[in-house]
Order: structure tokens, then C-alpha cells, then sequence
């Protein structure tokens, strides 16, 4: 079996909840074998993390270089491809991170790369069985991936039950001495913070939320008045930010906020991961959908299969006579 | 600038509802709808907003059937100037490293400062345009949001990463993009528009224009392969609410209550 590492992303000096996420995926793969976290970045943040996540896996490689103070993934890539013996599996969360870096690793590495898995399903030899989703999350698929040559795996944030922590006692490893030249034709100059609505989503305890479904830009109004008529704030998904009916701040989602709403209530969402991703504390979900097999169906509590634009009138105007 | 943009034909996933055939390894695709990728347009609009602003030219590629003809017109209605259509019954179940391998051979026949690609499309996998510009040894930027040219030598980018908080990052050109939505809005594309490009000529290239061997491609170069489609059992399934409209919006508003949804 090839050895595995597990790629550990960090911010201000705290592992990101997909280090033993990934620790859990990697033992599934791993079948007994000892799996390796990879850490890459500089300074007391560095070794804060290193520590941390010794706590999980027995072995952790602590790469070191002013190079690597902000994750560029081309930066990281070419560290990656320095340190990893050949043939390596290597696991890496599907967020921007994981997304910039996994498939030209894979390409550099001359591995396998499998994007956006959300469960192991079999390990046969060096094939394994994956499964995968579709089309927005409305089919899934097994794929097979031969893993003799070595692979990428991009592992789904968020679908793997932590790995318990504690009990490791990891050996920390410098690898920062094999590091080669690391310029890229690629320089992270920035952050750019998000910007601040006039209403504050994440603080709110009723959400209605509105997806593709609302059609148009001028059915907006509808939504508006359901929502004052609740007593709610408004959301949404990301297609009505990218048209921009609605602004940034009240996108809900991966690349948006993430609320934590007692009751949600999703109109004409479809219910990918992206934007579920952002809704967090198991509030109470309503969802209303004219596809009976949108996959929001699987994660409310309630559902609906109507069509928004006429449901949303009838809703208000029962709920001011009331 | 010389700018590729590397379109997909794909089911689209708003208009449809997806059935899977009876030995679930396939959907079934013989009603289906149709159109270009979402990413890839805006790939495609942000080339052409570049072009207006510094000049050149902007091809778009896509690989696929004779079907895929139709998204490249489409594209060559927005303003596109050139289509170029890889085909070969040697491409088909491809994987993604084979999709970027056959790409690479059409970008080697050009000359080009910029590529773009949609950041992912129907399989979800985001793959392609990180592979190719592996393959072509460029600088590489993922879900890129904003670009503005700074001179002949390089670029300034946004990409979006977690929180809606952007990634700024200067890269060096030639370089490889994959556009996130939302950057900017794509233009309207009429019948009349896609009727003037109906007659351009698209050229055709197979496996032996790219000089692309057989092993690496489709399905006997494939390191994944897909094996079914089913249908997810995720969580434990809404209850649904059913009946006349006043039915569903009486009982809603009671669970609301309930919940502490209404104020
Ligand atoms: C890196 C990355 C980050 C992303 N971040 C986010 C994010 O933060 N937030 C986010 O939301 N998305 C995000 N996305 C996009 C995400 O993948 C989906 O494309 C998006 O969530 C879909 O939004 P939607 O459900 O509104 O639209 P669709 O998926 O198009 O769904 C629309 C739904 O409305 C239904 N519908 C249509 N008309 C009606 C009607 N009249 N009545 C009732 N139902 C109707 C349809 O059946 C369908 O289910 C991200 C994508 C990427 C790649």
C-alpha cells in the first residue's frame, strides 16, 4: 500500500475542522497503515498547528518557508511535489483551497485525481470505489479510481465524521530541509474582507431564503413582502447575488455566510452543497420546490411541492388576515 | 490578447429532471435539455470584456459530438470570433485528465496569452482547466472573479475563496483562469444573433490534428471511471405536506407558529 498524507489547511494558527475529517477518510483508505498530515506554512502558527494535529495522526511533516506564510496553491504545489514520495495518495479538502490545488498536483505527481468525493464506498487493492455527485447534487455516482500510480483525493468538507482526537501522540517531522525552489508564476498580494450589509443575517433567528426559483428580478417583491409579513429576514442562494437582485450579504453558503436560524425557509433552492454548507444549528427547514426530487427534499424537515410564485401570495395574505 | 475559452455542453440543471436509464448506467438523455455551461458563459463574457478593452481575439473550444456545434454558435453570438470543435470517437469516457489532454493539443496549434475555463460544470469536479495548465507548465488561478490586465506580462485577479472574503493575486501571463459566476453578466444571445454566426465554419480536429496517441484518452486512458448513476439517499426525508394550496398554507403557517417561525 502506498503511503497516505493528509494536507491540513489552517488560519491564525487553528487546523481547519477538515484535519480530522480528512484523518477519518484517510483510515478508511489507509487499512492499518500509519497516515501522514502535512503542514505546510511558517512561524508560531505553524508550529501551533503541527501540535495540534499531532494529537491525531501518529506522523506530521512540518514544512516550513516564508514562501509558504499564505497558502498559494502554486506555491504549495511545487512543496508538495518536492516532499511526496512517488506513488503517494494524498487527501485534500474540496474548498477554494483544494480546488486550486488538487487537479494540477495530480498532474505534477502523475496520480489519479478524484474531485468533490463525499464517502469511500470499497477498497480493492489499489481501487477504490468512490461515490461522487452530479448534476447540483441530484444524482450520485460510484466511481472507480486506481491508485497504483498515486492520487489526489479532493474529500468533500464536511461529510466525513471527525476522526476522535487525542490519543495519537504524533511524532513532528521538519521536513523544511528538502524544500527546493519555490517561486511560482503566481503572487498572493491580499485579502479582501467581505462586505457588510445593512442587515445582518447571521444573527437571525427566521430566515426566508430564495433560490433560482424566484424567476425573475421583479418577483423579488414577493419575497419581500413574505418576509415582512414573517417577521423574517431575507436570504438567499448565489445565483441571485451573481444576477444581483440581491446583495452579497445576504448570500447563504460556502462563498457567502454562514446563519444560524431556528427556522429556514427555502423557496425554490435546490439544495447544493454549497449552499447548505452554510446552514448551520439543524434549524427547522421547510422547503418548497416544484421538482419533487430536488435533493433539498433530503435535508428539510417539512417540504413542499408547489410552484413559489403562487404559494408565496397565498402564504402572505393568509398570514396578515390571521 | 490572444484569449482561449474552453466551453462544455451539458444537461442544464435547472430545466431538467433527471431519470436514470434501467441498468443506472447512464441518465437517460433523450428529452433532456440542453445548453452551455454556466461558468463557461461567463468565461466567455469576461473574454470578450477584455477584448473590447485591449484588443484581440477570443476562440472558443469545445470537446464533444457534432451536438456541441451548437454551444460554440452560441458563443460565436456573443462575440466570439473563432470556434474550433475537437471530436473523435476516440475521445469518448474520457476523464478529466483526458479531456485536458486532448485540449492541450489544441492550445499547442495556437498561440495563446490567456485561457479560461468555466471553474466546473455538470460532473462538479472542477478539474480540467487545473490539469491543463499543468500539463502546458502556466500559472493557474481557480474560481477567479475579477481580472484586470495590467500590461503584456501579467494580470491582476481576484478569486473567491471561503466567507465571501476575495484572494487578490498578481500572475504572470501566459496563464490559465477558471471564472467563478458572478463576475460579471453575461449578454443576452437572440435568435438573430446566433442566425448571423450560423454559417461560419467551425473546424473539426481529431486525434490525429492534436497528435494525441490512443492510450492517453478516452476510456482506456481513464484512471476514473464512472461506474453507475443512483439516486442519493441523503438525509432522513422531508415530511411533505399535501393537498389543496389553503390546506398546505394552513398547516404551514400552524408548523411556523409551532417553530417560532412567524413573529
Ligand atoms: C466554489 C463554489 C462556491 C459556491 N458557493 C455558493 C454559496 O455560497 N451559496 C449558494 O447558494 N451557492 C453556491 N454555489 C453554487 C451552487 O453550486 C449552486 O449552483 C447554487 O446553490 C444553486 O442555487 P439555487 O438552488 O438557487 O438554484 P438551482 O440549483 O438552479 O435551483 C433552483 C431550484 O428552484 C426550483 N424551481 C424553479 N422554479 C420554481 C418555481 N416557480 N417554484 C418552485 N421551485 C422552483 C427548481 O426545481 C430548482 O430545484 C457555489 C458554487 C461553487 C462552485
Amino acid at each position: 500500500m502506498a503511503r497516505i498524507f493528509a494536507y491540513i489547511t489552517h488560519k491564525g494558527g487553528v487546523a481547519d475542522d477538515t484535519a480530522l475529517e480528512l484523518a477519518a477518510a484517510a483510515a478508511q483508505i489507509a487499512d492499518g497503515t500509519a497516515v501522514t498530515a502535512v503542514v505546510t506554512g511558517s512561524g508560531a502558527e505553524l508550529e501551533a498547528v503541527c501540535a495540534a494535529v499531532a494529537a491525531a495522526y501518529p506522523e506530521v511533516w512540518k514544512v516550513e518557508s516564508p514562501a509558504l506564510a499564505y497558502p498559494n496553491a502554486e506555491v504549495v504545489r511545487k512543496a508538495l511535489v518536492q516532499l511526496l514520495p512517488a506513488g503517494s495518495v494524498l487527501l485534500l479538502p474540496h474548498d477554494t483551497f483544494g480546488m486550486d490545488l488538487g487537479p494540477g498536483l495530480a498532474i505534477k505527481m502523475d496520480a489519479a485525481f478524484v474531485a468533490d468525493v463525499v464517502a469511500v464506498a470499497a477498497v480493492e487493492g489499489t481501487t477504490l470505489k468512490l461515490i461522487r455527485q452530479e448534476f447540483s447534487g441530484q444524482l450520485s455516482t460510484h466511481v472507480s479510481c486506481d491508485i497504483a500510480a498515486g492520487a489526489v483525493l479532493n474529500i468533500r468538507p464536511g461529510v466525513c465524521k471527525p476522526m476522535a482526537d487525542g490519543a495519537a501522540a504524533g511524532q513532528i517531522v521538519d521536513k523544511s530541509g528538502e524544500l527546493g525552489d519555490l517561486s511560482a508564476g503566481r503572487q498572493f498580494l491580499e485579502v479582501v474582507a467581505a462586505e457588510v450589509g445593512d442587515v445582518d443575517i447571521t444573527k437571525s433567528d427566521v430566515l426566508l431564503s430564495v433560490g433560482r426559483g424566484i424567476e425573475d428580478e421583479e418577483n423579488i417583491e414577493m419575497a419581500v413582502e413574505l418576509a415582512e409579513a414573517m417577521g423574517a429576514d431575507l436570504a438567499c442562494s448565489r445565483p441571485i447575488v451573481d444576477a444581483k437582485w440581491l446583495e452579497k450579504s445576504r448570500q447563504v453558503g460556502t462563498s457567502g455566510l454562514t446563519v444560524k436560524p431556528k427556522v429556514y425557509l427555502a423557496m425554490g433552492i435546490s439544495g447544493s452543497f454549497q449552499h447548505l454548507g452554510g446552514v448551520k444549528g439543524s434549524p427547522f427547514m421547510v422547503a418548497v420546490n416544484k421538482n419533487p426530487k430536488a435533493p433539498i427534499f433530503q435535508f428539510a424537515d417539512v417540504g413542499i411541492v408547489a410552484d413559489i410564485l403562487e404559494l408565496m401570495p397565498e402564504l402572505t395574505k393568509k398570514i396578515k388576515s390571521a | 490578447m490572444e484569449i482561449l475559452v474552453c466551453v462544455k455542453r451539458v444537461p442544464d440543471t435547472a430545466e431538467n429532471e433527471f431519470t436514470i436509464n434501467a441498468d443506472g448506467s447512464d441518465i437517460d438523455r433523450d428529452d433532456l435539455v440542453y445548453s452551455v455551461n454556466e461558468w463557461d458563459n461567463y468565461a466567455v463574457e469576461e473574454a470578450i470584456q477584455i477584448v473590447d478593452r485591449v484588443g484581440g481575439k477570443v476562440t472558443v473550444v469545445a470537446v464533444g459530438d457534432e451536438d456541441s456545434e451548437e454551444v460554440l454558435r452560441r458563443e460565436m453570438a456573443m462575440g466570439a470570433n473563432d470556434g474550433l470543435l475537437l471530436a473523435d470517437p476516440a475521445f469518448a469516457d474520457s476523464d478529466g485528465r483526458g479531456i485536458a489532454t486532448i485540449l492541450k493539443g489544441a492550445v499547442e496549434k495556437g498561440t495563446y496569452d490567456l485561457i479560461l475555463t468555466g471553474a466546473q460544470s455538470d460532473s462538479g469536479a472542477g478539474q480540467v482547466g487545473g490539469m491543463l495548465a499543468a500539463m502546458l507548465d502556466i500559472p493557474y488561478a481557480s474560481l477567479v472573479d475579477s481580472i484586470e490586465v495590467v500590461d503584456d506580462q501579467s494580470l491582476k485577479i481576484g478569486r473567491e475563496i471561503e466567507g465571501g472574503n476575495r484572494e487578490m493575486n498578481s500572475i504572470q501571463l501566459p496563464c490559465l483562469l477558471s471564472i467563478q459566476t458572478g463576475i460579471n453578466e453575461p449578454r443576452y444571445v437572440g435568435i438573430r444573433g446566433i442566425r448571423k454566426v450560423a454559417s461560419v465554419e467551425i473546424p473539426v480536429l481529431g486525434s490525429a490534428e492534436l497528435g494525441i496517441g490512443g492510450a492517453a484518452v478516452g476510456s482506456a486512458g481513464a484512471r476514473v471511471k464512472r461506474l453507475d448513476y443512483f439516486v442519493p439517499v441523503l438525509g432522513a426525508g422531508a415530511e411533505m405536506l399535501e393537498g389543496s394550496t389553503e390546506e398546505i398554507v394552513d398547516k404551514l403557517i400552524e408548523l411556523l407558529k409551532a417553530k417560532g417561525g412567524l413573529k
